[in-house]
């Protein structure tokens, strides 16, 4: 039997960081970063007698996030206690949800090669994340740093429904962008406001029953989220291929080796003991406050690139990565209102901003510059100002000091030469400097026309307007 | 429903309490005696009576998401037995 002979079932649990101003319990702020426990109060700090109250917000992002996945919205809800000690949760215990979530049952559709796909959800509930825990500089002890103590979290726990690295990441960056576009999570990995457990298992395809389940622990980026499935897949194929069983464990995947380890000291850790929170009220809602939670959901990225296609004519391909991001659609969106030319807009996003977006190792939210910006730079293409090399030019300049992409070219005397004077001179020029490309070009070489338009380019270091050098190549060539 | 010695170590084990074999069987008889008593409560009739889930009656209390900083930082610390960098020092984690 080989790897072929296997299917690879994969469930997760995605944790997604909510942008609340204030933490799910106490007052303080949410925000990242920050000297070491100065966003923290007796609440998250979990000082005897301090109370807990909900964060109403909470409640809210997590019901919008219930419906734009599809889920049922609980009516009556509750908060419980997970029971468990590590030094990073003050109470040793964290506020989360256990039977009475906020949102049961929904779905996230993906496209796969064979076709849109369903991922069913089993729940979403809210919970409290744990601190951090940082080592001292000379190794002797751990520190303890309570600042992301209490920043609410939704907790998304999907079927066992994918069956591939490829669906996995397809239903990461589904998730993803469906929270950024109702705008409850700002989803930066880098700073760890999404994170996922995954769990693996393995069956002999068509087998009915599923295999024995490992879990990996809060992977914080798609790469070794993918990386990690392939290697354990591949692990517990080799296990059962060689006659062995596998453990239900936790393990946890290493970055550097590329490998999984079992956690063997968490044996007895999953007897989380929960509990009704005694601390908390129960929660009920209404149908009127789910209508106007309802009401307020944007539009979804499906019917944005929907009219993408259809009312502006784009290919599907670029409006599917064009709406992938809520902040990419955006800047579409709001650049072709300045230039109302979306196609151009468009093909700059694609390509030239999505390359420098590869090499910078950014994501589209860490664009520096704004839609305005953007759509001026179409503006002045479209008006023959610059061309669409030096527009170039001042893309780069854009992501490295944004401003106002005529104040660039003034500054920078890149304004296109469209002064026909001024274009004859340096065609007649760099005629003078080719007489082969003459001949050539009349012995039938068009060749020749693009290696003379392109010396004039350089001449004018890229100022020429290419139409009128065409133009005026050709009128003197044909003379 | 009676309360073996296997649990009793299973439960001290999950709190973290290292109890010593002379006090298995005081704790075992304690417990004993809590759920004994719970089981008093278990016996009273609830027919027609709605299920609770809280052990209050409140309803939807709920806090606004507005920033209100602790002032007194500076006392978050204060009680900390060993401190580096504002951070509380604990033996070494992993």
């Amino acid at each position: 039997m080989s790897k072929e002979d296997y299917e690879v079932v994969i469930g997760l649990e995605v944790h997604s960081e909510l942008s609340t101003k204030t933490k799910i319990f106490c007052s303080c702020p949410t925000e990242f970063g920050g000297e070491p426990n100065t966003h923290c109060c007796p609440v998250c700090m979990a000082m005897p007698g301090a109370l807990p109250v909900l964060n109403k917000r909470v409640v809210e992002y997590a019901i919008k996030a219930g419906l734009a996945t599809n889920c049922s919205i609980a009516h009556v809800s509750k908060n419980d206690r997970k029971n468990y000690f590590y030094p990073d949760l003050p109470k040793s215990y964290q506020i989360s949800q256990f039977d009475m979530p906020l949102c049961t049952e929904g779905y996230v559709e993906i496209e796969t090669k064979d076709g849109p796909k369903k991922i069913r959800l089993v729940r979403i509930h809210i919970e409290e994340d744990a601190g951090k825990l940082n080592h001292d500089e000379y190794g002797r002890g751990s520190l303890v740093d309570l600042n992301r103590a209490g920043v609410p979290l939704i907790e998304i726990v999907s079927e066992p429904d994918m069956r591939s690295t490829e669906e996995v990441d397809s239903y990461l960056k589904k998730l993803k962008s469906i929270l950024e576009y109702i705008e409850v999570s700002d989803c930066k990995m880098q700073e760890g406001s999404l994170r996922a457990d995954v769990n693996v298992s393995v069956r002999k395809k068509g087998a009915k029953e599923f295999g024995t389940r490992t879990e990996m622990k809060n992977m914080n980026s798609f790469r070794s989220i993918t990386r990690a499935i392939e290697y354990e897949a591949q692990r517990q194929i080799e296990v059962l291929e060689n006659g062995g069983k596998i453990e239900q464990e936790t393990l946890r995947w290493d970055e550097v080796s590329g490998k999984t380890f079992s956690m063997r000291d968490k044996e007895d850790a999953q007897d989380y003991r929960y509990f009704p929170e005694p601390d908390l009220a129960i929660i009920n809602i209404s149908d009127e406050m789910i209508d106007d939670i309802r009401k307020s959901l944007p539009e979804m990225p499906e019917s944005r690139r929907e009219r993408y296609v259809k009312e502006l004519g784009l290919p599907e391909y670029d409006s599917n990565i064009l709406t992938s991001s809520k902040y990419l659609s955006d800047l579409f969106e709001n650049a072709t209102k300045v230039c109302n030319n979306p196609k151009a807009v468009s093909n700059w996003i694609m390509t030239d901003i999505t390359r420098i977006l590869n090499e910078e190792e950014k994501e589209p939210n860490e664009i520096p510059f704004t839609a305005e910006q953007l759509g001026e730079l179409v503006t002045l293409i479209d008006k023959g100002t610059i061309s669409s090399k030096i527009a170039k030019q001042v893309l780069e300049e854009l992501f490295k000091n944004p401003k106002s992409p005529q104040d660039i070219i003034k500054e920078k005397g890149w304004i296109q030469i469209s002064d026909e004077s001024a274009i004859k001179e340096v065609v007649l020029k760099i005629l003078e400097a080719n007489p082969q490309s003459i001949v050539d070009y009349k012995a039938g070489r068009d060749r020749a026309l693009g290696y003379l338009v392109g010396q004039a380019m350089k001449e004018t270091k890229g100022k020429a307007n290419p139409q009128m050098l065409n133009k005026m190549f050709l009128e003197e060539l044909n003379k | 429903m009676q309360v073996s010695k296997e649990e009793i170590l299973h439960i001290a084990n999950l709190a973290c309490l290292n109890i010593k074999e002379e006090e298995i069987e005081e704790y075992r008889k304690n417990l004993q005696d809590i759920l004994n008593f719970a089981n008093i409560v278990n016996s009273v009739n609830t027919d027609n009576i709605s299920e609770t889930i809280g052990s209050t009656s409140n309803v939807n209390v709920f806090r606004e998401d507005e920033i209100n900083e602790f002032k007194d930082e500076a006392l978050l610390l204060e009680n900390a037995p060993d401190k580096e960098n504002n951070m509380f020092k604990i033996p070494k984690v992993l």
